[in-house]
């Protein structure tokens, strides 16, 4: 019997950052009791980190632009494997939706007739593939700060009710295979409740914390990912990791593709900017998946920078102190912090570096939750919704275009508040839930606190998996690197199964909470490997020395994830825009 | 090569300890290539786990790390252990505030006079369809302002804030209530004035300066506090003729 002790919601929305935030305003806004489930202050999310900027075809510098023009590059940039009408909601949504952010007061940068200013990004054209866009508006290079910030302030006006400080840990199903909401503990107490909610809306971000060199932050650990695989609902496309051509060799730290859209390039150890070679047409504003590529390739050859040739170089210092103090004041910071090295004076090293998570929970553009049966129909979960980089709706496909999260994450957090709003004013009944319901969603912190002492260091397994993802996950993935690695990942998740955690206080214990996270982290890693190995072709950012091509014949499909029995499935790829003829099929012009 | 630190914490679990203490850590911060002190906390948490703080974006843009080093309020995923003198670090949570466990502390009062200033755009005038026009001159003037992040060293840096935490809006705040007064798209500046100028909320300010000299993010809040002190100081002036 369940003794835990009960809120009672609307919506639980559980994340704080862009997509979680821009949800709660939109219900918070218009009356609805719904609760925040941040498991760190709102403003510390990591959308606060995103620096480039958002796209939006507003055509403000100078030259006409169109949604369409973004929607191709966009479908182009996914080599072909984001679906097209989610695609198409994106981009025609994506004005109007970066104009209330600015009227929410949103700090953009302007142009001299006071407009947003937009910059250059990877792999945005003007006319389908014609030449370089500017299509990314910005906040100098802090845009994240300044949306999340902003989107925070403005749930202080809408008087949204902030769990801060609180952990989700599982979600809550009833027999009829409806999510009725989560357990989650107060940090800082130690206390478990059961947030019992009629919409329960996945908002928690990445996990980037499976690699071992990554941008993400710590608090990156994949916790809505692992939610549903143990609530035993499916994760798709779960194999495309995007690696950005620029963290900080070593440190890791995120140098944004704003300075390649100002005008910065990368060279290697000869000094040749080497970019032109594998993307003439894009050169270094190429799609991020054909830099981090191109990168690793010149360190592989022998041709990388520094003692040891294993860096690249990324070159702002001709721009000027002008521009980079007003564009790029952020870089200049982290470069002096992280790298040693005053950007306006000398070259930054850079490495392909973990940044963002493709794949996630399948969802539909109102951010319901998709499930497949055991024929593979499809259905949607009733009470279950995720956006953001946590879902997969799919807009991405098997490569992110620059600045085009921040754009998904306010489009798709909005589109669920909008969805929302009007049927949970429709309909105000709970679906019903038992305290057996509850107490299944506590199975994993019981095991935590009932686990012997000797059973093994949580710590030395994340390291170990961490090494794993990345020697036999990276940039470039082969059979049998995979196939050694799967089988450590299978081990590991073995031994995490008795792991122990010694300190059990209850006071703000962030050793649970790690203990907690690290469940999450290997559902992710292990989900990544299945799904890495399973596809034989090379796509987007899975690259693979043994099926360097890509194969539309056999694998222009989603691949989707199950827990129970390891199962592997397939979703077709959504190619019927509603408004426009679909963008065909074909390869990628660099 | 060893490079051998001693760490001195401030530790205090309420469900063990009566009362905090200092404990003292030592480690090899080269043999586990600790370069920022909280490089060096994570090292030292996997040697004693039950050692507590914040972390977040470990880049010095989200706020969670802020603590007390060696006397001064930071951040500690951007403070280099190389700039401190001599062998022995001492870490203590940022001064003034109640202590949750060990340097992690309890916000409450910090975030609630962020909240007071009424921290969001407020415009009266009909929504435009597009955006509204604001000249980069204009946008200049949030620069310094708009970058804050909440880390809450300044504030708990500051004498007039330890003494009138309730009443004394702080550095923070006032940094933001001027962020708002500063945008050119902001109509309620005449409110926002109002609401500070009772003898408590920005007067307390006494220019000690604390807050420019630690903010990680090089915000000079007491600059922010100096313009809305002559706005308010034109005002009644204004109102007097």
């Amino acid at each position: 019997m369940t003794s835990l002790p009960v809120k009672e919601y609307d919506a639980v929305i559980v994340g704080g950052g862009g997509a979680g935030l821009r949800a709660s305003l939109q219900m918070a806004a218009s009356g609805l009791n719904v609760a925040v489930v941040s498991k760190v202050f709102p403003t510390r999310s990591h959308t606060v980190a995103a620096q480039g900027g958002i796209n939006a075809a507003l055509g403000n510098m100078g030259s006409v632009d169109d949604w369409r023009w973004h929607m191709y590059d966009t479908v182009m940039g996914s080599d072909c494997l984001g679906d097209q009408e989610a695609i198409e909601y994106m981009c025609k949504q994506a004005p109007a939706t970066i104009y209330e952010l600015e009227h929410m007061g949103l700090p953009f940068s302007r142009t001299e007739e006071g407009k947003i200013y937009q910059r250059a990004f990877g792999g945005q054209t003007t006319n389908f593939g014609e030449k370089l866009a500017h299509r990314t508006c910005c906040a100098s290079d802090r845009t994240g700060h300044a949306m999340l910030h902003t989107l925070y302030q403005q749930n202080i006006a809408a008087k949204t009710n902030f769990l801060n400080e609180w952990f989700a840990i599982d979600l809550v199903k009833n027999e009829k295979n409806q999510v009725v909401g989560i357990t989650a503990m107060e940090i800082e107490t130690g206390e478990v409740y059961f947030l019992k909610s009629r919409a329960t809306v996945l908002a928690t971000g990445g996990a980037g914390r499976i690699y071992k060199s990554t941008t993400n932050a710590h608090i990156n650990t994949g916790d809505g990912i692992g939610m549903v695989l143990r609530a035993g609902f499916p994760v798709q496309d779960m194999e495309f990791w995007q690696f950005h051509p620029t963290g900080i060799a070593g440190a890791g730290v995120l140098i944004t593709e704003g300075c390649r859209g100002e005008g910065g390039y990368l060279v290697n150890g000869l000094g040749e900017r080497f970019m032109e070679r594998y993307a003439p047409h894009l050169k270094d504003l190429a799609c991020r998946d054909v830099v981090a590529r191109s990168s690793i390739m010149e360190i592989r050859e022998g041709r990388g920078c520094g003692p040891n040739k294993d860096y690249v170089l990324l070159h702002v210092d001709h721009l000027g102190e002008k521009i980079i103090s007003e564009r790029l004041p952020g870089i200049r910071e982290s470069a002096k912090t992280f790298a040693g090295v005053d950007p306006v004076k000398e070259p930054i090293p850079v490495i392909p570096t973990c940044h963002y998570m493709m794949g996630g929970i399948p969802t539909n553009h109102h951010g319901q939750a998709i499930t497949l049966d055991a024929n593979g129909n499809e259905s949607l979960v009733d009470g279950l919704y995720a956006a953001g980089e946590c879902a997969c709706v799919s807009v991405h496909g098997a490569n992110r275009l620059g600045a085009n999260s921040l754009l998904d994450i306010v489009v798709f957090g909005r589109s669920i508040g909008l969805y929302l709003e009007k049927m949970l004013k429709e309909n105000s009944e709970h679906a019903d839930v038992t305290d057996a319901n509850v107490d299944a969603a506590m199975a994993r912190y019981q095991r935590w606190e009932n686990n012997p002492e000797d059973g093994g260091d949580p710590e030395i397994i994340r390291a170990e998996m961490c090494e794993i993802m990345q020697q036999d996950f990276g940039v470039f993935r082969t059979a049998e690197h995979m196939a050694t690695g799967l089988k450590k990942l299978s081990d590991l998740r073995d031994r995490l199964k008795k792991a122990s955690l010694h300190d059990k206080s209850k006071t703000f214990n962030t050793a649970r909470l790690e203990a907690l996270e690290l469940d999450n982290l290997i559902e992710v890693a292990y989900a990544t490997a299945k799904l890495a190995d399973y596809r034989t072709e090379s796509r987007g950012a899975h690259s693979r020395f043994d099926f360097p091509e890509r194969d539309d014949k056999n694998w222009l499909k989603h691949s989707v994830y199950m827990s129970e029995g390891e199962k592997i499935s397939f979703r077709e790829v959504n190619m019927t825009p509603k408004h426009i003829d679909p963008i065909p099929v074909k390869e990628r012009d660099h | 090569m060893s490079e051998l630190t001693t760490f001195e914490i401030y530790r205090y679990n309420p469900d063990v300890d009566s009362k905090p203490y200092m404990q003292t850590y030592t480690l090899d911060t080269k043999k586990h290539n600790c370069i920022m002190v909280l490089d060096a906390l994570m090292e030292l948490k996997k040697q004693d786990t039950s050692l507590t703080f914040r972390k977040s974006c470990r880049e010095g843009v989200c706020g969670s790390d802020g603590m007390n080093m060696n006397g001064k309020n930071g951040l500690a995923c951007i403070t280099h252990l190389s700039s401190f003198k001599g062998s022995t670090i001492t870490l203590r949570p940022l001064p003034g505030m109640p202590v949750v466990r060990d340097l992690v502390i309890d916000m409450t009062q910090f975030y609630k006079q962020y909240d007071r200033v009424k921290p969001y755009l407020i415009n009266d005038q009909p929504t435009p369809t597009t955006e509204r026009l604001q000249s980069p001159e204009e946008r200049a003037k949030l620069d310094g302002l708009y970058e804050c992040i909440l880390c809450a060293c300044c504030s708990t840096s500051c004498p007039s804030f330890w003494w009138n935490p309730e009443k004394f809006v702080g550095p923070q705040g006032l940094l933001h209530a001027y962020r708002f007064i500063a945008d050119s798209r902001d109509t309620a500046t005449e409110e926002r004035l109002a609401d500070l100028s009772d003898p408590f909320s920005l007067f307390r300010c006494r220019g000690i300066m604390n807050c420019v000299s630690v903010c990680p993010k090089g915000l000079n809040p007491t600059q922010a506090i100096g313009k809305i002190r002559s706005l308010l100081l034109k005002e009644s002036v204004g109102a007097s003729k």
